[in-house]
């Protein structure tokens, strides 16, 4: 055995050792191969949001939520032959009929969601996980609940080894909400509804804000924001991912 | 005689494949998307002519062999084509996102195109080497494709979808077979190939062309969920309807239910047409309570509104309409719904699940279309509710573009009112699409209504509110009273509804609940009312113009100049696309441009190739390409726009396209073998024939427009078969005579210019599939009346072209 063979040896150690740490904590990082690509995912996302104009009087997306967006692996919340797309402005297939959705869209529904550090949040439709862990980088707690088993699944797996110790995951149908943990501060909603669960309304905090993407698993059509006012009543806002100013032309 | 029959049978085989596709693209994707591939594969019947061209002289003397061998290939890649197909991960909602989408699709195109391709080039093989019966082929080629639309319409009756393709297959090699027969020394051939015809017809496994929906159709999605599977299936050319059971977790299906006061939906089956659009079988015991949650929508209003009403529910889908007429205490309800197969599965398959809802004594059932039936109708309702039964995600994307839908026109609105007791209502309810688009479209289409019955102020009878999911327009027979106002207000207040129109209301009383940026609906309905209606509709950045039987397209709501502006967001804009509209473009980009390259191409070789040495008058090629050009676009244009007009009277389009294309085929068919005898016997020059037959195309085609809407009406009391048969009155004599230019100017080409003729039968194939999608086009710009007009004007410039 010679000397070159000992330090090839230590070398290889060395940097598996490195890449063990670097998967391990890369919620911590984001030195890793893919930061390049996820810094132009996040300008790209602020290109989107300066072309289509303000929405819900909003004109740019909030740094914290771009922030939390320049932070999370994305490529490995979508199935490995997709890895080389996972930073591109599309929403990607992730198999049992589910998409993960574009970055843009992605980073509008938690903008919209005002969300604060010591925020309780709750999730309907984990899919790949994806959403639950930008919720995670900007809140106290973030619950999911996936009601496919494959996926439900997945993500946690996938949110435990990224070290996501404030998002558990739960099997099962989301129509009841997660009561143990209500009220919530905000709730999204990215499972297709015919309607919003009255029991997700009862428990959303007074104040909180509840978000539901309408339209096909390609192609968001509009965005439902629900409020319920301190007082009591519950509205709905129907805002575009777009804005036409105004829509009768003119002016 | 018997290839004749075996020029029939390959052309049967060739139409039963091309309609069993649409079927197939629209359970396994959507039907706009079915359309676009399948009219780019018909470019195979053109590439056919191109290649023609190229080995006319190989085949010199061996038609018997050559047909056999494109008919045996039919057989093949008819079935191998579609499987390939399917084993693509090919996905039109992803059309947008994913570069591969269009290779795929590229794919598609080929594979689908060489059956068509081989078919194609088996019968036009006969034509170039038989020019002496150029009439008699083309004449069994039409009846033989007439007899396969008719065929494959029944066999999707009677078989599943998956079933009907190795009939298909065993077809293809039958012609072969008799092709063979045909010829003494070659009998042995044809009795063996006999073997895998009947093969293919009776050993064919189902599940091999059974078509599998997108994994992102509702139905797909929907049986993810544990526990959920498929409990019974029935298949008809109207849709594969499957029932699923929701195992531990309920479908919950109630689109737009308050948030105010939202209680939970019984247990339901889910109802799939084609894989998508989902209705609810509800659970119901007998015990009301249980359709309670039914009236928390906004398709209840006009139960607060009318006393004990006796109601007409168009599209009773699942029955929940029905269920909450019951619940409302209605005098008497009848029910239409179109599909037989939905009324066998509420009324008698799950008959204990719905609660005998369909026995009920004061509730009737009626397999009819909702137009024919209002039309013929005598008696006088309380309301007529139109339910929702199409999907949201299909309406929301854009992807009903192109369907014609004769239920939401000002006639049909006409038709509604004309049927109304003196303060009656009709009400529909429409999924609520941001930017507004369905709600406003209905709004100024009943407005435009009234107006054309002299009702001078149409708002005062007409409401519309809205919750966060749906619209619900009502209109009233006879003005709004202050009860009436009072009522509808309370109503939205307990449930959180917004009023988008009363007659006398404010614009802050618009938008309260479910907020838009501006109150769009009160703006745009009080506009459309007013007397800048044209200038709003202008305005405005979709299309909401009220339609009408002669553009019966609600759906389709893209303005070309608003796409500019989507594409200018990046792919911010892109959810606003309405994915039917643009795939018609890109259909009719794809066919011009394969087109034109299987036109010049043969050209070009032409000119260097053997044929140059064939002498023909200078301009003779230019005016043969005009000819056919021309012939080929005026066929398809009135052959689509007759489907069109012809769904009113028959009631669903796929009675329309069986009996249109079918009675088109056969009668022009016959046309074709006369104009033949014409010549032979009669001694009229080709040239006179033609200008005859132009000028009867045109007396008949003005007929047509003039007479037809009216009789439409008349007749829609008829019974079925009536009706067919005054529809191929129609059709009969028009095709008869639109048989007449093709085989005339081949057999000119043939006299004067034998090369010429693949390449004649080569720029007919390709116009005849831009003709087809150009008239979609044109139809919904413009209406069905000016494609027919523009027929006209081509079948003309033809005859022009013809020299003597």
């Amino acid at each position: 055995m010679g000397r070159a063979s000992v330090s090839f040896r230590l070398i290889a150690a060395f940097v598996t050792l490195t890449a063990t740490i670097a998967f391990a904590v890369p919620k911590a990082g984001a030195n890793d191969a893919f930061a390049d690509a996820r810094a132009s995912m996040v300008d790209k996302i602020e290109d989107i949001a300066g072309a289509v104009g303000p929405v819900d009087g909003r004109d740019r997306i909030d740094g914290e939520v771009l922030a939390a967006m320049r932070r999370v692996p994305r490529h490995l919340f979508v199935p490995d032959e997709l890895t080389g797309l996972a930073y591109a402005d599309r929403p990607l297939p992730i198999g049992y009929s589910q998409t993960i959705s574009q970055p843009y869209i992605v980073a509008l529904m938690t903008d919209l969601l005002d969300l604060e550090s010591g925020d309780v949040v709750l999730e309907l439709g984990t899919g790949s996980g994806y959403q639950a862990a930008v919720l995670g980088e900007l809140v106290s707690r973030a619950f999911t609940i996936e009601i496919v088993p494959g996926l439900a699944e997945q993500a946690a797996a996938r949110l435990a080894q990224l070290g996501y110790e404030n998002i558990a995951v739960r099997e099962g149908d989301g129509y009841y909400g997660w009561p143990e943990h209500a009220p919530f501060d905000a709730i999204i909603v990215t499972a297709a509804a015919s309607h919003v669960p009255p029991p997700l309304v009862q428990q959303l905090k007074p104040g909180g804000r509840m978000i539901i993407p309408v339209g096909t698993r390609f192609s968001v059509q509009h965005l439902l924001l629900v409020e319920k006012e301190a007082d009591g009543p519950v509205r709905t806002r129907q805002l575009l991912p777009v804005r036409f100013v105004p829509l009768t032309g003119g002016h | 005689m018997p290839f004749l029959l075996s020029v029939a049978a390959l052309s049967a085989a060739a139409l039963a494949y091309e309609v069993w596709l649409v079927r197939a693209f629209a359970i396994a994707q959507w039907h706009h998307f079915a359309y676009m591939i399948i009219s780019v594969a018909l470019l195979g019947y053109g590439a056919s002519g191109t290649f023609l061209v190229f080995v006319r002289d190989r085949f010199a003397g061996r038609l018997i062999p050559g047909f056999a061998l494109g008919a045996v290939l039919f057989g093949i890649t008819a079935p191998a084509g579609y499987m390939a197909v399917r084993a693509l991960p090919l996905n039109a909602l992803e059309i947008l996102w994913d570069p591969y989408q269009p290779l795929y699709l590229l794919v598609v195109y080929v594979a689908l195109a060489f059956p068509f391709f081989c078919a194609a080039g088996a019968i036009g093989l006969a034509l170039t080497q038989r020019p002496k019966s150029i009439g008699r082929i083309y004449c069994a080629d039409l009846l033989g494709a007439g007899a396969g639309a008719l065929a494959i319409v029944g066999a999707l009756f009677l078989i599943p979808t998956g079933d009907c393709l190795g009939l298909i297959a065993g077809l293809g090699f039958a012609a072969a077979a008799l092709a063979l027969i045909s010829t003494p020394h070659r009998r042995n051939w044809g009795f063996a190939l006999m073997v895998p015809a009947i093969a293919g017809a009776v050993l064919w496994p189902a599940d091999w062309g059974t078509p599998n929906p997108s994994p992102y159709k509702e139905l797909s999605a929907a049986l993810r969920v544990p526990g959920r599977h498929i409990v019974a299936e029935r298949h008809s050319p109207l849709a594969w309807l499957a029932v699923v059971d929701s195992g531990a977790t309920p479908f919950r299906h109630a689109p737009g239910l308050s948030l105010a006061r939202g209680s939970e939906p019984p247990p339901q089956l889910g109802v799939f047409a084609d894989g998508g659009a989902m209705t609810a079988i509800n659970r119901f015991d007998g015990d009301l309570k249980a359709a309670a949650y039914l009236d928390a929508a906004t398709a209840a209003l006009p139960y607060h509104l009318l006393r004990q009403p006796r109601v007409l529910v168009l599209g009773a889908g699942g029955g929940s309409d029905l269920l909450l007429a019951r619940y409302h205490d209605a005098a008497k309800i009848d029910a239409v719904e179109v599909n037989g197969d939905m009324v066998d599965l509420v009324g008698s398959r799950f008959a204990g699940f719905a609660g005998n809802l369909y026995q009920t004594p004061n509730i009737t059932v009626h397999v009819a279309d909702a137009r024919g039936f209002v039309a013929a109708e005598q008696r006088r309702f309380d309301l007529i509710q139109i339910a929702l039964l199409d999907s949201f995600s299909a309406a929301a994307s854009g992807l009903h573009a192109l369907n014609e839908s004769t239920l939401y026109t000002v006639e049909a609105f006409r038709s509604y009112v004309s049927r109304l007791s003196p303060g009656g209502m009709l009400a529909i309810t429409r999924w609520l699409s941001v930017p507004p688009r369905d709600g406003l479209r209905l709004f100024a289409t009943a407005a435009q209504a009234l107006r054309s019955i002299g009702v001078e102020e149409p708002g005062r009878r007409l409401a519309l509110i809205r919750s966060w999911k749906t619209t619900t327009l009502i209109v009233k027979n006879g003005p709004l009273t202050a009860p009436d106002l009072k009522a509808i207000r309370s109503f939205c207040a307990d449930r959180s509804f917004d009023i988008a129109f009363l007659p006398g209301m404010t614009a802050d009383e618009a938008n309260r609940f479910n907020f838009l940026d501006r109150p769009h609906f009160f703006e745009g309905a009080t506009a459309l009312l007013g007397p800048d209606r044209e200038a709003f509709l202008e305005r405005y950045k979709f299309n909401v113009a009220p339609t009408t039987d002669d553009r019966p397209y609600f759906f389709q709501f893209l303005k070309w100049q608003t796409v500019g502006e989507l594409l200018g967001m990046g792919s911010g804009g892109l959810h606003l696309l309405e994915a039917g509209s643009l795939m018609l473009a890109a259909t009719l980009l794809q066919a011009a441009l394969l087109g034109t390259v299987l036109i010049l191409l043969p050209l070009t070789a032409l000119r260097r190739g053997p044929a140059a040495a064939e002498s023909f008058p200078p301009l003779f090629r230019t005016r043969i390409s005009i000819y056919f050009l021309a012939i080929g676009l005026a066929f398809l244009f009135v052959e689509i726009a007759f489907i069109q007009r012809f769904v009113l009277l028959l009631g669903h389009p796929i009675y329309a396209v069986a009996v249109v294309l079918a009675g088109f085929l056969v009668f022009a068919g016959l046309g074709s073998g006369a104009a033949s005898i014409l010549g032979r016997r009669i001694g009229i020059s080709r040239r006179s024939a033609v200008r005859l037959a132009t000028m009867c195309i045109g007396v008949l085609a003005t007929l047509n427009l003039v007479i037809a809407p009216g009789l439409f009406e008349a007749l829609h009391s008829w019974p079925q078969p009536a009706k067919v048969a005054v529809a191929l009155g129609f059709i009969g004599p028009m095709a008869f005579f639109m048989g007449m230019p093709f085989p005339l100017g081949l057999a000119q080409t043939a006299d004067r210019a034998p090369a010429l003729i693949p390449w004649a039968w080569g720029i007919n194939g390709c116009a005849s599939v831009i003709s087809a999608v150009l008239a979609t086009m044109l139809a919904l710009h413009f209406g069905f009346a000016v494609v027919l007009l523009l027929a006209l004007g081509l079948y003309a410039m033809a005859a022009l072209c013809l020299s003597r």
